[in-house]
């Protein structure tokens, strides 16, 4: 999230689309409720189904799974042509203003420089046009042909109303009236939040759906003011955390990026990541990477990290290609995996196609499962008559079982959406031989060293030159591994404008990323960790709930990254001249001498306005980017373009169908099936009664919903002759599952492209393990595809057949 | 009987007089319908501190699980989808006890005790002495008590009254997320509902309302519903009131009948006993009904 779960209660339009927060964030669902009651705020929902949010929305509306883009292309076409935008703050905070190359185009669904072959684009036509100081031009009139602002208007001119109720199903009335709802915000003094999940991010333009709600909310002036950001909620109460400690398969801690095979050397890597400033006067934060990134090769690797080895850098792992999710279990299905290690985590209830999944599970010489629970990941292998029909006795993998420790038997912090880290307690022992991740970890690490110690091996130092300085090896602390990725001065660290003014002395716990230093003398396992247990303890731990300004704001209340910052690019709730852009929500404004206000500026505190500066201070302009450069590859603007399996013969937008840089294994798309076998649009979510694959092994979830079913529409289940409670098939290109019908009028048959287009709703929560009724995995049906930029499984659009059992 | 800091002001099948001594506040629980959210943590909240545990059932094609109240479960989510000029509504609605200050079930009981009314308005089942006639339920004029299959008892929900004997909200309400749930004074909660009504007729629900129906004497469990003019579209009776039938049971009349029956039959045995004497019971017909050869 830009902003947080409190500040929520400061919008006037709420925003749910790719989310259903009501059900799957009912906590923090209490927050629209309050901006409802305490603001007035008007709740606007959008989603394949009318689900438990729409129930208390103000509006409702229904569109196809995977026709995100289409709408939100269109509410961007609606609010340039009512120039319903709030110009002052795009014209001084976002790229409109800035010229593109003369190359730069696109036509007929593709951008330049497209490779056919290759499926990827040749990305340096998206580009500003530089001057001879290498600063991009810009056109503050914003009436310059070449400007962002004209590229973006004729990029969504066919984004018309006609068009996006034509392809998404909702009707131009209702889209109108959102998009009213949505530019109502455009004032200085309204705010917009968005909200959205899984619901947008499980698609193959899963990025580029985040950008066009991103692009919406930089022309509404929606960023970085209370009420206002892009919020994504995320679905495990510590995947913030996740993302944050970098356990990506391209990411090391803080967002810093794993090298590769073309970064041979330290200096090669730092400079592909150092950027330089695209707009005189910039903070460019980015800048700082090298100290950032040393501080980390500190703190892993401690004594052994020297200038002169360029600190250790070659212990690191290169890339030498993606090992994303799916590709790894390709990989796996190649035979080229052959032992893996599964750490809270069900893939076969989670990574798409179960049957891909149990081939090359079976594939494996041997599975680690670390998990609390009995998961279907951990037996499957075993013989669940229809539910999981497998032979036994031909599946050779050898599975060890590492009974782990739930949240409540250990201590430690989850970060949350709002990016807060919260310190939490354990409450009680767990059970039988079940250890915390921590523990497990160390027991394997300290056995594989005495491995290489004893044996050896061809590259044995990264393993056993590794700094291990925990009191008890074998169980790492919380604690210690806590200030470890806060970071500490190794020595005195000075002020560099007064060398005699010393900021830390060398043992101390740094205060703020701002003290690191890429020399080596400093020393952190996750920089924007850099605050969180300083020399005055866990702030992590603190429980102050005052709220001085009335906001939501509570910087007493655990500690958020970055620097206990609230709100993001919180500079940008001022205008230009330093004064709050809503006198009512003053957040972050100049006082003469220096920014100040409710939260801690996201800003140079003493740059005054006349500077010049702009608010964005992460990126190299300075400005939020309504037109991204290269920095998604399937385009600088997003583009509707159809889920990989659907229901249409064309993409009405364009002569491209599907997203043309997605990755496809040739595996995979041979079992996309087509609208000719497959005739309905699948979409899997979740519900308010349990939480993934966990809950079923309760009791009272099991009881508030027991058994498996699919949701389907009046208008399909009279064509099929379905009847509430029937058992039905679900079939798709992997194969096929039997559940419970739920007749439903929350679903409608819509019209498409003049066809008729049936939705089908797959709650994903059942399975063969648990204390719900057995059942199938949803998994069964799920399509193998990604989102082109992070691979995230396109689980919200797809096709299937639904019939009576 | 009473819990230590709550007094019984009535009791079935009985006519003692009330402790009047002490005062206590009357409570309601106030349930506001426009922000409910379905999401049943109070059905798990009810479940886990009463000690409940419903069946796991079977999906019948609801999102209303388990498909009725029962002894395991004193309140229940029911979700009722509903369409009117055009505009789909997914109706969410807590079922459960509501508490009439005036309850049908207390007057329809004979069991002495078996279902109190403390001074702060909860109607309280003490099944130690229910003796499972079912009578509460045909009083209930909302459907509510139910009678177990296992020891042939009738349940509902006590608005958690050891909760709040000592000073606690009922477990629902802590469980509540969005604050659709509150509990406090009557007066507090009526007053409450009251503001509320503003914002729900500024949204369109001009028709909104609290139900608290006078002909039960009014409820500890009010609602706040958006389409106040139909309460039957989530399933609560327009114009409840306790039957005729329950009314006149616990009447003086019915007290005075009822005497004089007892006494009619205690004079018509006597007398039969003096003309006629002990019954013979002739050699073979056992009193269990077996007949030996």
């Amino acid at each position: 999230m830009t902003n947080h779960w409190t500040d929520i209660k400061n919008a006037d339009v709420v925003l749910v689309m790719g989310g259903n927060p009501a059900e799957a964030h009912p906590c923090g669902f209490k927050w629209v409720i309050e901006a409802k009651l305490a603001n007035r705020a008007r709740l606007v929902v959008v989603d394949p189904r009318f689900t438990r949010t729409a129930a208390v929305a103000d509006k409702f509306a229904q569109l196809r799974p995977g026709t995100d883009i289409a709408f939100l292309g269109g509410v961007i076409r609606h609010l340039l042509e009512k120039d319903a935008i709030q110009r002052e703050y795009v014209t001084a905070y976002t790229n409109a203003p800035f010229l593109l190359r003369a190359d730069y185009g696109f036509d007929d669904g593709l951008f330049t420089g497209y490779d056919e072959a290759r499926r990827t684009y040749d990305k340096q036509t998206w580009a500003y046009d530089l001057d001879e100081h290498g600063f991009a031009r810009v056109d503050p009139t914003l009436t310059d042909p070449r400007c962002v602002y004209q590229a973006m208007k004729r990029h969504y001119a066919r984004y018309t109303p006609e068009l996006v109720s034509s392809v998404t199903g909702v009707p131009v009335k209702d889209f109108e009236e959102i998009c009213g709802l949505i530019a109502s915000t455009a004032r200085p003094d309204r705010a917009m939040t968005s909200l959205y999940a899984l619901g947008w991010t499980q698609h193959s333009v899963g990025s580029q759906n985040i950008r066009a709600i991103a692009m919406i909310q930089l022309l509404l002036g929606n960023i970085g003011i209370p009420g206002g950001g892009v919020n994504a909620l995320r679905g495990h109460s510590n995947i913030q955390g996740l993302t944050d400690l970098g356990v990506m398969s391209h990411l090391l801690p803080g967002y810093l990026t794993l090298p590769t095979e073309q970064d041979p050397d330290l200096a090669t890597y730092l400079a592909k990541r150092t950027p330089k400033a695209l707009r005189p006067g910039q903070m460019n934060y980015w800048q700082n990477y090298p100290k950032f990134f040393v501080s980390l090769l500190k703190a892993w690797y401690g004594a052994e990290a020297r200038k002169e080895n360029d600190f250790r850098y070659d212990w690191l792992p290169k890339n030498d290609k993606t090992y994303d999710i799916l590709a790894a279990f390709e990989l796996m299905a190649e035979g080229k995996i052959n032992g893996y290690f599964c750490q809270g985590f069900n893939p076969l209830a989670s990574v798409p196609d179960k049957a891909k999944l149990t081939g090359a599970l079976s594939r494996l010489k041997y599975l680690v499962v670390i998990d609390p629970l009995e998961t279907e990941t951990s037996t499957f292998w075993k013989d669940h008559g229809e539910f999981n029909a497998v032979d036994p006795a031909s599946i050779q993998t050898e599975v060890f079982r590492l009974p782990a420790t739930c949240f409540a038997e250990e201590d430690g912090s989850l970060v949350n959406s709002g990016r807060w880290l919260q310190w939490h307690w354990k409450a009680a022992d767990p059970p039988g031989e079940a250890r915390g991740d921590p523990e497990i970890m160390a027991e394997l690490f300290l056995a594989v060293r005495d491995l290489y110690l004893k044996e050896g091996g061809a590259f044995p130092d990264p393993v056993v030159k590794l700094p291990w300085p925990y009191q008890i090896p074998r169980a790492p602390s919380a604690g210690e591994l806590a200030r470890e990725f806060n970071g500490v001065a190794l020595a005195d660290v000075t002020d560099p404008k007064d060398k005699t003014k010393v900021l830390a002395r060398a043992g101390e716990q740094l205060a703020t990323f701002v003290h690191l230093r890429d020399d080596g003398s400093t020393a952190a396992g996750c920089w924007i960790f850099c605050g969180s247990w300083t020399q005055a303890g866990n702030q992590m731990a603190r429980r102050d709930a005052a709220d001085p300004t009335g906001l939501g704001n509570t910087p007493g209340w655990a500690w958020s990254w970055p620097a206990n910052r609230r709100i993001l690019y919180n500079r940008a709730s001022a205008d230009p001249a330093g004064r709050p852009w809503d006198p009512t929500r003053r957040f972050v404004f100049w006082n003469g001498k220096a920014w100040a206000g409710a939260d801690v500026p996201d800003f140079k505190v003493d740059s005054p306005p006349d500077e010049g500066m702009a608010p964005f201070i992460m990126n190299a302009e300075g400005v939020g980017k309504l037109f991204a450069l290269g920095g998604l590859v399937e385009g600088p603007f997003p583009e509707h373009y159809e889920p990989f399996e659907t229901p249409l013969a064309r993409n009405p937008f364009g002569r491209v169908i599907s997203n043309p840089a997605a990755r496809v294994y040739q595996r995979d798309r041979a079992r996309l099936g087509t609208a000719r076998d497959f005739p309905f649009v699948a979409t899997t979510y979740r519900l308010t009664e349990h939480f993934h694959f966990w809950t079923k092994h309760t009791r009272i979830a099991a009881v508030l919903q027991p058994e498996a079913f699919v949701e389907i529409g009046e208008g399909l289940a009279r064509l099929r002759g379905i009847r509430n409670g029937d058992r039905v098939v679900v079939r798709s290109g992997r194969g096929e599952i039997k559940v419970k019908a739920m007749v439903t009028r929350r679903i409608r048959t819509l019209a498409v492209q003049g066809q008729e287009v049936h939705t089908v709703g797959l709650p994903i929560h059942w399975g063969y393990e648990g204390l719900t009724r057995p059942g199938y995995l949803t998994n069964t049906l799920t399509p193998s595809v990604g989102d082109a930029n992070i691979q995230t499984p396109e689980f919200k659009a797809f096709l299937v057949d639904v019939r009576k059992a | 009987m009473a819990l230590q800091s709550l007094d019984v002001k009535n009791q079935s099948a009985r006519t003692s007089t009330p402790p009047t001594a002490r005062r206590t506040p009357e409570v309601a629980k106030l349930v506001d319908v426009s922000r409910c959210i379905g999401c049943k943590a109070c059905q798990s909240a009810c479940m886990e501190w009463n000690d409940l545990r419903d069946v796991v059932g079977v999906q019948e094609g609801s999102y209303t699980s388990p498909p009725d109240l029962s002894d395991q479960s004193w309140t229940l989510m029911r979700f009722h989808e509903e369409e009117r000029d055009g505009a789909l509504q997914w109706l969410i609605f807590k079922d459960g006890c509501l508490h009439c200050e005036d309850p049908g079930c207390l007057r329809a009981c004979p069991a002495p005790g078996a279902i109190v009314q403390y001074s702060n308005g909860i109607v309280d089942f003490h099944e130690e002495q229910c003796i499972g006639c079912g009578y509460c339920t045909a009083g209930c004029p909302f459907d509510v008590p139910r009678l177990s299959g296992r020891d042939s008892k009738v349940y509902k929900c006590t608005l958690c009254s050891d909760r709040v004997a000592v000073g606690l909200e009922p477990a629902c309400i802590k469980s509540c997320p969005t604050g659709a749930l509150h509990f406090g004074s009557k007066q507090d909660m009526l007053f409450e509902a009251e503001e509320r009504l503003g914002d729900l007729r500024e949204r369109g629900f001009t028709r909104a309302a609290v139900y608290d129906p006078r002909g039960v004497g009014g409820t500890h469990v009010i609602h706040l519903l958006p389409h106040g003019d139909r309460p039957e579209a989530y399933g609560l009776p327009a114009r409840p009131k306790v039957g005729l039938v329950q009314r006149a049971w616990r009447s003086g009349l019915a007290r005075g009948v009822g005497v004089a029956t007892l006494a009619g039959v205690l004079v018509a045995g006597l007398l039969h006993y003096m003309r006629y004497g002990p019954l013979d019971v002739p050699p073979g017909d056992r009193p269990d009904g077996e007949v030996k050869p």
